[in-house]
């Protein structure tokens, strides 16, 4: 077995293993040393990945395996790793570890529970290896579901509404997204031989632009509508205020960045004349989604709704970057979705874990947290100060890149574009400090408050882990962007080719 | 052909007999009603099974033997929707079609 | 060779306090925290006067001039093959003198706040930011490219927000760190957008190849853009939109009298000695390029300056508050320094205003710092911020009264105090190049001189107040950091500037001269007389005059309705006016059409249905007459 395949295997042995033992104890300890060994699996990799870079090895993809498993269309089994991909399985197994310990406390059906989260991270895994488009399709699907029932059974407020809407507008984009594959897949071989789901042979043809321009909007849309796009991002408030902590973290710190990657590695790698020429339309609409998110999220009261706000304003600077064609905004768009990856699932994680002891998430009705749970108040500070780009956390690095990199494009619309999504910068401030100043700082408003303890171990551990990764990636950027910057190459040398 | 009986008056026969059954199958509330005109219907093509087996190949019986088998799986049939007529009598008290409608939407 | 390596000790001993007071802070003893606290600013003070005297003295001259040294540096983030971002330690005069004055200001603060804090809540807490903000400070000054200082700018906008919501408790604090931080941030918005425009017209952030003479950013500055300024123009109005947030100039200076609600030793060190100049220290680092490429830009530095400094000084006139006095005045002098930076030219005796402004900026440090630490000991003996709730200080207070009245001297431009020389440099400077300017800072000059004995007066002299416990002297910790502040306020000004710091590295000659001095040291006596004819005893002098002013002494008394037009904006323009409804047309508009979508769905869905009604005849029905439609269909149209 090769060394990618573990990223899968590894999961669905901890589901055996959950399903074999009893009580919920042993149901956490399996899941948690499952995830760890996933988190430990993920550091190997990278250095495993860094090692092979720094001996020589140029490759386009590393750690190459492909198996037929459908010969009858030609599908494989295709798994292969560049910088990219590298990166986001490391967010991947982060989000999933802080995941595992900040729903130490789910009561009913805990086994149930776990076997889902785990099983939505299988399909996380299995996106972000595969090479072959439809496996990836596979896995996309496998990450989608669970959603639905984590939600609607384990959710809160209007659950069931909530994991409709999400499962439905989810599906809508993958009905999508599947159109746009069998295009590729009927053109992937102009001249006549077997047609396939290869990634990496389709990024080395030319498909007529007729067709791009075709299907690029199916794949740039049913992506988008998962990397939250707007006018397609209304799943989002809804299904992150009612899904559970750990599913939140996930989803808005994992699953949002299929969108962002699928937009980046399918629809615009494979499809770069009608990226090009289409560009400007979902332009648009990205830099609507950054200013808009930040104004949404300036007025909203609900702790959770205000961080899916953010989130579509931050998901929004990913596409955007995307859609600047060239590699320092390329790179600061993956920075990015890991920057706010790991931050938005630390906001869950402490929202969550607020919502635990206050058991209210309206703002207005809470204050003065400072004074009895310092560790989770100054975690959502660090967590607030992340968000608004604050030097030394991820997000600087990642925002800056992009502008900087936006900026280097000669179009004066394209430079346009940019100043308006910079300013984005301020209202973000607007709404973080709005939020920490009311729910923070001040005085406590409600004699039960007094109470409320600070946070236990594995909350401790699980805001820990987040954190770390936000300030490690804050405070030495640069092995994480040069090694984005080498699976990029592909990419832009093919845009490039595009103009000409 | 049947000493003097053209085929068509069977066929006629066999016609009116299948849309009176057609007629009573739509029309009749009993379900004992539909039942029987099920029956008229199968007959009706048992009657054009016979008369074309003897109008087209008089030495070989596979025409009847299909007839003894429609007859045989109609009485089966019968039997097994008399049984769900007595339990819908059973939970209705009554037999009317219009009332058996809870497998609707 | 001299190596500077170790200068990047300066910067990191106190991010390695703040790590440590941060995480273990707790574990200590109060005071044990800030005793460490004190001793690493002290090192970082000593490295940074090594550094200075290394500087300065030892390391040779090219040319005459001094050279530019990168004491360190590593590649921290490679956006493309020129444009990467360095963090490392730039020497020229302007950062070593900047070391000295934040590293100087720094350690005072430090000590005098063991003593001021001392009994506070979250004492180790407040140690840690003091040594957060002393990193991010010293990181802005010596940064090496625009890009590093932009980094340091934004943390010490942090620090700044967290010290200032240091009591997060009170509501007016928190207000006021979020208003603080919001300004600052819009107008960095301003300053990265400059940055943007300035790196993709030079390809580099690099200040040593900005500043150079041959470099792409002075060669290449005369393409016109948008709206008759060059490229280089609009990027440097926009760098300058950064500097003018975190100095406190006019339009954006609402932020800096409401952070005065943040413990007072944070007002002497971010509010007056060190954060509120890196405006100004923004704009002399980038000074070449803004003579050479972009006197456009400034021209507006002059003026925002000139009427900044004028509009806080006639505020000044009519707080009640000693701490907004202090604050307006810090925007008034800092008004000054940009001023000095407007008028000034480049190299020689030419570049008076930019060796006066870093001039002022030096010595501005050491009385201003004085001052705020002085009202500090007042606040600590009498629990009170207003001064008609004070009087006759002078007899309980005497240290403080004294150190007082030098740091009042000073500021007011009296000889031989330090204010006095270098206010001189600026009206000379001033006076060469622009007249309206230079008769603006005249009369500036004396209602500085006004403002400032108005507020003595009122504190130490006036009437007789009652005290709810009789006032007593600060202890020793707190008054000698004030003693050595007005050595400083008083021997600062016969440093020779024009030899240490000037705009192209070469010393000049200059002398006072006396037909700009006399003049001054004139209107600034006149300022004291006055004040001392309305304050020294109580009269009724000051309320006659505030009503016959009438209603521009309300409207300077109410700030000219600054904050009301600023809360207008943003409460009732962006707030109701665009974020409401956003979040309406998002729940109503969008998520509604969604809604929509499905409910459409649904009620096709609802309609089709009805079909499945359960009745056997009405499928039969259906049944018989598609099967018969059919039969027709293939009789009439099945030919073979």
């Amino acid at each position: 077995m090769d060394f990618l395949t573990l990223f899968i295997v590894i999961p669905i042995i901890t589901m055996i293993g959950i399903v074999l033992v009893r009580d919920t104890k042993q149901v956490k300890i399996v899941s948690a040393v499952g995830m760890t060994l996933q988190l430990i699996n993920s550091a190997i990799l990278i250095i495993m990945f860094l090692l092979q870079r720094s001996a020589g090895n140029i490759a386009e993809i590393l750690f190459i395996k492909d198996v037929v498993w459908y010969p009858s269309l030609n599908i494989h089994y295709f798994v292969g790793v560049d910088g990219v991909s590298v990166a986001m399985l490391g967010l991947t197994s982060i989000v999933i570890f802080a995941g595992i310990f900040a729903s130490w406390e789910v009561k009913d059906l805990t086994k149930e529970f776990f076997i889902s989260l785990i099983l939505l991270s299988t399909g996380v895994y299995g996106f972000f290896i595969s090479l072959d488009l439809f496996t990836m399709f596979l896995f996309y699907e496998v990450a989608v579901i669970p959603m639905y029932l984590l939600i609607g059974i384990w959710g809160s407020g209007p659950r069931h509404y909530s994991a409709m809407k999400l499962t439905l507008m989810l599906m809508g984009g993958s009905a999508f997204i599947l159109v746009g594959l069998l295009g590729l897949y009927f053109n992937s071989n102009p001249t006549g031989g077997p047609l396939t789901f290869d990634l990496i042979h389709i990024s080395k043809i030319h498909i007529p632009l007729n067709i791009q321009l075709f299907f690029f909007p199916f794949l740039f849309l049913g992506f988008g509508v998962l990397g939250a796009l707007y006018p397609f991002h209304t799943w989002s408030p809804d299904g992150h205020a009612s899904a559970p902590t750990a599913v939140s973290m996930l989803h808005a710190g994992v699953l949002m960045k299929l969108g962002g990657y699928g937009c980046y590695r399918v629809a615009v790698f494979l499809l770069p004349d009608a990226a090009h020429q289409l560009g400007w339309i979902f332009l648009i609409l990205t830099t609507i989604s950054v200013i808009y998110g930040a104004f949404g999220a300036i007025w909203q009261k609900d702790l959770k709704y205000i961080n899916a706000y953010s989130s579509v304003s931050h998901c929004g600077l990913v596409l955007f970057a995307i859609l600047m064609f060239n590699k320092t905004a390329m790179n600061g768009a993956i920075i990015q979705m890991i920057s706010h990856g790991i931050m938005t699932a630390l906001f869950f994680a402490l929202i969550g874990m607020i919502y635990g002891r206050t058991h209210t998430r309206l703002i207005n009705e809470m204050g003065g947290l400072m004074k009895v749970m310092p560790f989770l108040a100054v975690a959502y500070v660090i967590g607030g100060l992340a968000s608004l780009g604050l030097p030394g956390f991820s997000g600087f690095v990642a925002e800056m890149t992009i502008f900087f990199g936006a900026f280097q494009h000669p179009d004066v619309f394209h430079r346009v574009v940019t100043i308006i999504a910079c300013s984005s910068i301020v209202v973000t401030a607007v709404y973080i400090l709005r939020v920490v100043g009311i729910l923070l700082m001040g005085k406590i408003r409600n004699d039960h408050f007094l109470e409320i303890r600070d946070a236990k171990w594995h909350e401790k551990l699980s805001v820990g882990v987040l954190i770390f990764g936000i300030t490690a990636i804050g405070l030495a950027p640069l092995w994480l962007s040069d090694m984005i910057n080498n699976g990029l190459t592909p990419i832009i040398t093919r845009l490039l080719a595009a103009v000409q | 052909m049947f000493e003097g009986i053209p085929l068509t008056w069977f066929l006629i026969l066999a016609t009116v007999m299948f849309f009176i059954g057609i007629y009573g199958f739509l029309v009749r509330k009993n379900l004992i009603t539909i039942l029987m005109s099920l029956e008229l219907v199968l007959n009706s093509v048992n009657i054009n099974f016979v008369a074309f087996n003897k109008l087209l190949y008089p030495q070989h019986l596979e025409g009847m033997f299909f007839t003894m088998f429609v007859v045989a799986v109609a009485a089966a049939e019968a039997s097994v929707a008399i049984a769900i007529i007595i339990n819908i009598y059973r939970r209705l008290t009554n037999i009317d079609v219009e009332r058996v409608d809870e497998m609707k939407y | 060779m001299i190596t500077f390596s170790y200068t990047v000790f300066i910067v990191l001993i106190p991010f390695i306090l703040f790590l440590l007071l941060g995480f273990f802070g707790n574990k200590f003893k109060p005071v044990v925290s800030g005793i460490i606290g004190t001793t690493g600013l002290f090192t970082s003070f000593l490295l940074s006067c090594y550094t200075a005297w290394q500087y300065f003295f030892v390391v040779p001259k090219v040319g005459g001039a001094f050279v530019k040294l990168i004491g360190y540096n590593i590649t921290w983030l490679r956006f493309t093959e020129n444009l990467h971002v360095d963090l490392g330690v730039l020497l020229d005069p302007i950062s070593v003198m900047m070391l000295i004055v934040i590293t100087t200001v720094s350690f005072m603060v430090h000590l005098y706040s063991i003593g001021y804090m001392k009994g506070e809540k979250g004492f180790e807490r407040f140690f840690a930011f003091l040594s957060l903000f002393s990193f991010a400070m010293l990181g802005l000054v010596i940064a090496t490219n625009i890009f590093q200082m932009y980094i340091f700018w934004e943390l010490v906008g942090v620090s700044s927000y967290l010290l200032i919501g240091f009591y997060y408790e009170k509501d007016t604090a928190v207000a006021a760190s979020k208003k603080a931080f919001i300004v600052t941030r819009f107008a960095d918005l301003g300053f990265l957008i400059g940055i943007l425009i300035l790196s993709v017209t030079t390809k580099t952030f690099d200040f040593i190849t900005l500043t150079d003479p041959k470099g792409p950013a002075l060669m290449q500055g005369g393409s016109i853009l948008f709206m008759g300024l060059s490229t280089m123009t609009w990027s440097m109005i926009f760098v300058f939109m950064g500097g003018a947030g975190k100095s406190a100039m006019f339009p954006l200076h609402i932020w800096l009298p409401d952070a005065m609600e943040g413990p007072t030793p944070v007002s002497a060190l971010i509010h007056a000695a060190t954060m509120v100049v890196a405006g100004v220290f923004l704009v002399a680092r980038m000074f070449p390029i803004y003579v050479i490429s972009a006197p456009a830009a400034l021209e507006v530095v002059a003026y925002v300056g000139g009427f900044t400094s004028l509009f806080a000084a006639v505020i000044a006139c009519t707080q009640f508050d000693i701490k907004r006095v202090l604050a307006y005045s810090t925007m008034s002098q800092i008004g000054y320094m940009m001023l000095a930076l407007g008028v000034s030219g480049y190299g020689g005796h030419e570049g008076l205003g930019y060796m006066a402004s870093m001039f002022h900026l030096f010595t501005h440090a050491f009385f201003k710092a004085l001052l705020f630490l002085g009202a500090g000991a007042i606040i600590h003996a009498v629990h009170s911020n207003y001064m008609n709730e004070m009087g006759g200080l002078r007899k309980y207070l005497p240290i403080t009264h004294a150190t007082f009245l030098i740091a009042c001297l000073a500021i007011a431009g009296i000889p031989p105090f330090a204010g006095f020389f270098s206010k001189d440099e600026i009206l000379a400077a001033a006076f060469e190049h622009n007249k309206i300017l230079w008769a603006v800072e005249y009369a500036v000059a004396g209602l500085t001189a006004f403002y400032m004995f108005r507020l003595y007066f009122s504190v130490f002299w006036g009437k007789e107040v009652h005290y709810h416990h009789t006032p007593h002297e600060a202890p020793l910790v707190m008054t000698i950091p004030l003693m050595l502040l007005a050595a400083g306020s008083i021997f600062a000004g016969f440093i020779p500037f024009q030899n240490l710091v000037t705009s192209d590295g070469l010393p000049f000659v200059k002398e006072i001269e006396l037909s700009i001095a006399i003049p001054s040291v004139f209107i600034a006596l006149l300022g004291i007389v006055i004040a001392t004819i309305f304050y020294r005893k109580e009269t009724t002098l000051p309320e006659k005059l505030a009503k016959g002013l009438g209603g521009f002494y309300r409207a300077a008394f109410h700030k000219f309705y600054f904050d009301e037009l600023y809360l207008f904006i943003t409460k009732k323009i962006i707030f109701n006016h665009i974020s409401t409804p956003i979040a309406w047309f998002d729940r109503h508009i969008v998520d509604g059409g969604m809604n929509g979508v499905s409910f459409v769905t649904n009620q096709v869905s609802d309609k089709i249905k009805r079909f499945q009604s359960g009745q056997l005849q009405q499928y039969a029905w259906v049944f018989v007459s598609g099967a018969i439609a059919l039969a027709l269909a293939f009789i009439y149209y099945w030919t073979l």
